[in-house]
Parts: C-alpha cells; structure tokens; sequence
C-alpha cells in the first residue's frame, strides 16, 4: 500500500505556522510554564509546547519570530530560531556540522596512533609481543591501561553505538568494531592478569591492534567524510545560484531587501551581470539572460517585455525591470533544488539486494566469527587460543557492511547532479536505473524533433483564387481551433495584414481538420482523408501536395463550398542539432522512431532529413499511447519523448517517459525525466548519464561483494593451511576504513563523466 | 573442548535470537506527534505503534555527527529524507494500512518501525 499524500517538513525551511526555538538558560519544570504563558500571551501564537529534555519549544501561529524570542528574554531566559530558513543556510549548517565532526575524527586518530604506530614499530622490530617475566607482565599492564585511554578518548563513540544499538536488538558497523578491538584487549589483558591460564605460546598481547584498529577506521570515516561532501558539488552549485537580495520597487522607490521579503506581484529591477532573483515576467527593459546554469543551453536568451524571467539566472547585456509571479519555494529554481535532493536520496531498484544483504550482515559476520573461533580451537596448529582470538577479531574487524551499504546512494548522488547540471532532471533512482536500458526511443516529431513553430511556406492556388483570399478565409476558421499548425495559419494571415472575419457553425473533425461558415461561404479545412470523404474533388492537385510532403511540408486542403480553392503548406522547421542528437541516440544502440500526427509523406521526408528510418504517421493524439504499446510487445524498452502536454498518457505508459522542456518551463510533474533545454542533446546526455551512473553502480557493488566475500574467509584463516596465511587484525583494520573510502571515491570519478562525449 | 564447542554454538543461537527473532516492544504513539530522537546508531523509539485511519507527524532530532544518520529512508513509501543535526524534521503520514512499515538510514544499520494496527495492540 502506497498512501499518496504524504508530505515532508522541513522545519528548517522557512514558510510553516510552526516555529521552534532552542531555549538557554531553562533548567526547571517551572521554566516551562513561565516560557509557554510568555508565548501564549504574543498576538497570533495559537500554542506552544515546551519539550524540557531537547530545550526546545515550539510555538504555532502567525506571530514574528523576533516577538518570540523578545517575550522569551523579558520571562528571563535566551532563545534562539532553529526553523530558519534557506538551503543556503541549511547547507552552511551541514557543512558545519561534518567540519566538527571532520575535526573530531582526525584528533581521535591522532590519539589512537600516536600510540598505535609505536606498538606498530615495536612489534615489527622486536618480534612477538609476549608476557613471560614480570617485568613484562608490568609493561604490558601499563600499556593496556594507556590502550584503554585510547578507546576510551577516541574510540567512546564506536562502544557507546555499539551498546545502543545492541540494547535495541540490532546491530551495525559500530558493533564490529567494538566486538573486535573489545576482544583484542580483555584477551590482551587477561594475559597480563593471568598469564599461566593461557598457554606459553599463546601469551601475546594485541594491544597494537587495537589501538590501530581505532586509528585508522577514524580515519577511513574523517576521508568519507571529506569524499561525500565532494558528492553533492552540483546541488551545492544550485543553491549558490539563488542570489540572497534583489531590488525591489517600493513607494516609487528601488530598495534592496532579503530574497524572502519579496513578495508576488513586487516589481524587481536586475541591472547587467546581475542575478535574477524570484521568477516573473518582465514589465520593462529589453536584455539576454544566460540560463545555462539551469538548462544546458549555452547562448544567451533574448528577453522583452512580457518574456519570463527565471531565479537563479544571469542578466547578461541590459536592465530590465520584472514583475514578481513566483517566489520563495514556488520558483523554478526552488522546485529544481528540491526534485534534485529528492532523486539524490532515492534508489534505484538494482540497490536493493544489497540492501537486503545488509540488514542481515552484521550478525551474520558475528557468527562467522563465532565459527572461525571454533574452527581454530577444535582443529588448529598451537597456540590454538591465539590462532581463534586474531582469527575472530580480523573477521569482525574486516567485514564492512558501509561499502556495501554506500554503493548505491553515492553513485546516485553524483550520478543525479551530474544530470541536472546538464538541465536533465531525473525523478528518482528508478527512471535512472531504466533510462540506462532504453532500447527504443519514440520521439513525437512536432516540438521534439521540431522546434515546435510551423509558418506558412507555400500557398497553391486552385480556380482562380488569391492567396489573401485564402488565407483570410483559411485564419478565419482556424480562430476556432486549438490545432498547432492553426496558429500559424493566423499568425500568416495577421502579418499579411488580413482582418479575419467572422465563423459560423464551427466544427472540429478530430485528426483530419475543421469545418464552419466564414463570409457565408462553406469552408473545408484539412487533410486529404478530409477531402475524400466530403467528395472534394483535388486529383488534379494531388502532385503539388505530394511535392510538398516531400519537402517535409504539412499541405492541407481549403475547400470552399465543397471546391478545392487552394493547397497551403505548413512547415515545422527542425532544431538545428536535432539530426546529431539523434545519431548520438542510435551509436548508443537505441531504436530511434518518429511519431507524428503528419501525413505519411511529411513523415517521410522529416524523418529522412533526420536520419530516422522508422516512422509511424497520421496517428491520432489519443493512440500515441498505443504505438509505445506496439514497441513494448517487441520487447523493447521504451522511451517516449514528448512536449509533456498532449502525450501525458504515452509518456505514462512508457517505460521511460522524457518531457522536453522549452527554456524553463518545468514540466516537473508530468515525466519521469525533464529535459529543461529544447535540444534532443539533452535526451542523449540523459541516457549517456543514466548509462555511467549504472555502470558505476555496479562498480561499487561488486568491488564491496568481492571485497567481503573474499576478504570474510581470508580474515577468519582459509588460506591457512595451504599459504600459511593468517592476516593480522590491523591489515583488516585498513582493509576495512578504505574499502568504504573506495566506494565513494569512484562515485566520485563520475564528476568527471562528460555525457557529451558519450 | 566439549564445553567450548556447546558454548560456542549457544552464542550463535543467542545471536540469532537477540538480533533477528527477537521483537522488542512497541512505543504506542498516544499522540499524533511521535519524536524519535536519532542517536548513537540507534532511533529511540525504534518501534512505534500506530492506530491505523490517524494521521501521524514523525519528528526525527538527530543528535548523531555521523554521516550514516543523516537520511532516513521510508523504503514503502519511496521517502528519503535528510535530517538536519540537533534540528526537529517532521514528516507527515496520512492514514495507514495495517501492517509494518520499516525505517532505516541508508545502508540499513539503523533500523525502526512503524506497526500500524486497528486497535494499537
């Protein structure tokens, strides 16, 4: 069961009823009350509950956060906003955050080698560290008691999680750790306590290896750190572009304020070089805006009143004033932001056996630990106890359920930002996973591999006729008609100066044409099916038509009182880089198919000129959906491009549906990935893109597979009895900080994936 | 040696007890806001009871510095949020079905639930 509305806050975005507060200097229950009446008391605080044990309150209404915080201080105690605000600043705080915690893990392994690397050096210069004399036994002591501090200063956090979670019957990498260098030390110090309970040979200590050991997975985890935030460079990069002020007009007067105190409706000047900073529509001005940094599109768009500005882009030449129609998290920039975070945290189907795996995993190592022990015990070489004790520690110690865990969710997060700062946005890990195996692309041919604008480019003319004749009757019925192509026809007429008249009786014939009276004359407007079935009689001009398609012209037919009166050919010009985009598509391998609403002989000349051999025409809106069908029958996986507006059902249906977007205009919700500039570049990048991240997926999953698989039975001593091999406790301990670090580093790699090239 | 071996196999009986048959009890969630404080790689309550038909507000505060508690992933519901440190995140449920409804970090180390049932036993 999937229940469909559930909604995240993020109480540290701004905009919600609820604000909280920390509270400072509250240490009694009485506080409570005294905090939650001065709140009460403010204009337009509805409630407010106190939480004593986290020091927070949280207050609900419409109240300013300051009279808040004001109301706070005058009851006698200090507060201070924690819903705050932008992604700007939740970012800063998360880089925060991982700097302490960055900070904090590199002094708990300076700690833990400084003692760790002498022990190291001893025991590779001196030989075995064993407990016979006395003098030994005191040594010793006193260096378990300092392996202790170690643990205790720098390893605190692996015992303490390590209990938590064992408390709460479940167990992590932190139960690993602690269990293996735990061991490592009761063994150690019960040879120094009891040296005569344990065999002559078996009196060593691993002090080393403990202290190592907590060295160098503090380590491993300050580099994973450092390597993660390198992951969400592109996200970070789309933050930095929302600017933090703009200049707004009020009172007559042009003042900057803070971004979130614009309001719909403000007028908002942006001067060359500056950033825009709310969507809207410019009011005055005339400029070329840089909106690559959202959509790809490197040249400049030309931008005059009544074009849509967007958030985040660069005003490049002049000054332009706009009207506010979308702000705080309403922009385009802001919902990018969002769907981006969103499609970097999910995952992708091919993530979930290791997920699987990885819930079992610890106490599955547990128990090949357990195992190994035993096995050394029952049938191993002298020191049995020793040979069990390292045997088990190595194999707690070297399994490492994070690279496993890490696989997926790192190479997403690259993967993802790596897309979108091509201007293709990816829904989530599953449109990732399937985009990678598009083997058929149908691509709708009006706005997708056209640029979506027909004009008239040919007027034949039929019984002594004249073209603004024609074309005045022709504008004029097509006023009733939501048709593309009828657009142009009007748009023809309008810049012919035609004044277009009046229609009577209008009627559309879905997928043919329209019908309806203009200057009380019958008109007939559209394909040649049209014309058959009324017995408009247009052999005669059947030639010129198909003279026309073959020039990838659209020609329709204007009957006048059931006469053919003229032939006028539309065209829908191809994008420029559409015929290169749609090789890049069929090296890939992918089956390229055109779909159109066109007679078969436009069809065939559109798809010629772009290199398509496969071409399904005249399909009617509604059976889109049934040629993608028709594909996935074949066995094909199928991707439907289309404009988002009109295919909705087969971009659904599809395996992959892809919205091209024109400029900004998102269409987020309608497919599985948005493609945000016009160009079918981007559909190639898109499954370039997808393609890697899979491919680095698989990398990642296989490389922490081998490494446990392999590493697990070398550790607890498989190789023993033919090589002789046993690996120590600390080679584990490295093994393990850097196979996690691996992980994310080759996640990393695909930062330098160009899709282009691809 | 006998006594080693029974000792042995009695540990790996206990592990398989303690960490997969073992079920611990449920927090009843008696209001409609439920805080699960994410600490030391644990989420305290890890098990929270439900009434099924109630909306819900989950309110995760995570104390925990380490980058494997930073999301929290609703596999059910295709949810994967980032939680914010020492900073309350809620996320709001509709109504649920009846039945057990697991959440995780990331790699799946920090485990919880959510068991949603008619009567909230």
């Amino acid at each position: 069961m999937q229940p469909t509305d559930i909604h995240v806050l993020d109480k540290a975005n701004g905009s919600q009823e609820t604000e909280y507060l920390r509270i400072h200097g509250a240490s009694c229950a009485s506080c409570v009350s005294k905090i939650e009446g001065a709140l009460r008391e403010i204009d337009g605080v509805k409630e407010a509950a106190m939480n004593m044990a986290q020091s927070t309150v949280s207050v609900t209404g419409h109240a300013a956060v300051e009279a808040m915080i004001n109301a706070i201080r005058a009851a006698g105690y200090d507060a201070e906003s924690i819903t705050d605000s932008s992604n700007q600043s939740v970012l800063d705080e998360k880089e925060k955050a991982d700097e302490a915690y960055h900070k904090r893990l590199m002094r708990e392994m300076w700690i833990a080698l400084s003692l760790g690397v002498p022990l190291m050096i001893y025991s590779l210069v001196v030989g075995e560290m064993t407990v016979t004399t006395t003098m030994e036994r005191a040594v010793w002591l006193i260096v378990g008691l300092l392996t202790f501090g170690v643990m205790f200063f720098a390893g605190r956090h692996f015992y303490i999680g390590a209990w938590k979670s064992f408390a709460n019957h479940s167990a992590n990498m932190d139960t690993l750790i602690a269990l293996g260098t735990g061991t490592a030390w009761i063994y150690s110090m019960f040879v120094v306590f009891f040296p005569s309970l344990v065999p002559e040979m078996a009196r060593h200590v691993y002090f080393e290896a403990t202290a190592m050991i907590i060295g160098l997975i503090n380590l491993g985890l300050a580099l994973e750190i450092k390597a993660r935030g390198r992951t969400s460079e592109a996200i970070k990069r789309l933050i930095g572009l929302q600017p933090k002020t703009a200049r707004v007009v009020r009172n007559g007067e042009e003042v900057d304020i803070a971004i979130e105190r614009v309001q719909l409706g403000d007028h908002v000047r942006v001067r060359p070089g500056e950033k825009i900073s709310v969507d809207g529509i410019v009011s005055d001005g005339l400029t070329a805006v840089d909106e690559s940094m959202l959509t790809g599109e490197p040249m400049p768009v030309e931008k005059a009143t009544g074009d849509e500005v967007v958030a985040g882009t660069i005003n490049k030449s002049g000054s332009i004033l706009f009207q506010a129609t979308r702000v705080g998290k309403d922009t385009a920039l802001a919902q990018i932001i969002e769907m981006v975070k969103r499609a970097q945290n999910s995952k992708p189907p091919i993530g979930r056996l290791a997920d699987v795996i990885s819930a079992y995993f610890v106490p599955v190592v547990m128990i090949i630990a357990v195992i190994s022990a035993l096995v050394w015990l029952n049938v191993g070489p002298d020191p049995r106890v020793a040979f069990a004790i390292v045997s088990a520690t190595t194999v707690l110690i070297i399994a490492c359920p994070c690279a496993l865990g890490l696989a997926t969710p790192m190479s997403v997060m690259v993967g993802v930002g790596k897309a979108a700062e091509a201007g293709v946005l990816i829904r989530n890990g599953e449109a990732l996973q399937t985009a990678s195996k598009v083997t058929a692309m149908i691509l709708d041919k009006t706005g997708t591999i056209t640029l979506g604008q027909p004009a008239v480019t040919d007027i034949e003319l039929a019984h002594a006729n004249n073209e603004s004749k024609v074309l005045r009757l022709a504008a004029s019925l097509e006023v009733g008609s939501e048709h593309p192509l009828a657009l142009s026809i009007i748009e023809s007429a309008k810049n012919r100066g035609l004044e277009l008249g009046p229609v009577e009786q209008f009627q559309s014939v879905t997928g043919h044409g329209v019908e309806g009276i203009v200057d009380g004359h019958a008109l007939l407007f559209g394909n040649e099916k049209l014309m058959r079935d009324r017995g408009v009689d247009i052999d005669q001009h059947l030639p010129s038509a198909q003279r026309m398609a073959a020039l990838a012209q659209t020609p329709m037919y204007l009957a006048v009182d059931d006469q053919l009166a003229a032939i006028i050919a539309v065209s829908d010009p191809i994008k420029e880089d559409s015929i290169e985009a749609i090789k890049r598509l069929q090296n890939n391998g992918v089956r390229v198919v055109m779909l159109t609403g066109d007679n078969r002989a436009t069809a065939k000349a559109v798809a010629e000129r772009v290199g398509i051999t496969e071409y399904f025409a005249e399909v009617l809106p509604d059976q889109k959906s049934d040629k993608v069908a028709e594909l996935q029958m074949q066995g094909e996986i199928v991707g439907m491009t289309g404009d988002g507006i009109n295919d909705a059902p087969a971009l659904a249906l599809a395996n992959v549906g892809f919205a091209i977007g024109t400029g900004t205009d998102v269409a987020i919700e309608s497919a599985d990935i948005t493609l945000m500039r016009g160009s079918l570049h981007g559909l190639a990048d898109a499954i370039a893109v997808s393609k890697a991240t899979l491919s680095n997926i698989k990398q990642n999953l296989l490389g922490a597979f081998i490494y446990n698989v392999a590493g697990v039975p070398v550790a607890a001593g498989v190789l023993y009895p033919f090589l002789g091999l046993l690996l120590s406790p600390v080679i584990a301990g490295a093994a393990m900080a850097f196979s996690s670090l691996t992980v994310v580093t080759n996640a990393n790699r695909l930062r330098l994936f160009n899709a282009q090239k691809h | 040696m006998m006594i080693i071996n029974l000792l042995g196999l009695l540990l790996i009986a206990l592990i398989v007890w303690w960490f997969w048959l073992y079920k611990p009890q449920a927090v009843l969630a008696d209001k409609n806001t439920v805080t699960v404080v994410v600490d030391n790689g644990t989420y305290e309550p890890s098990r929270i009871r439900l009434l099924a038909g109630q909306n819900t507000t989950l309110r995760f505060l995570r104390k925990d510095a380490s980058s494997c508690a930073a999301t929290v992933v609703f596999a059910d519901f295709d949810i994967s949020e980032e939680l914010p440190l020492n900073k309350p995140k809620d996320i709001s449920f509709p109504p649920l079905a009846s039945g057990e409804y697991p959440f995780t970090c990331q790699m799946q180390m920090y485990r919880g639930a959510l068991i949603v049932n008619e009567n909230g036993e």
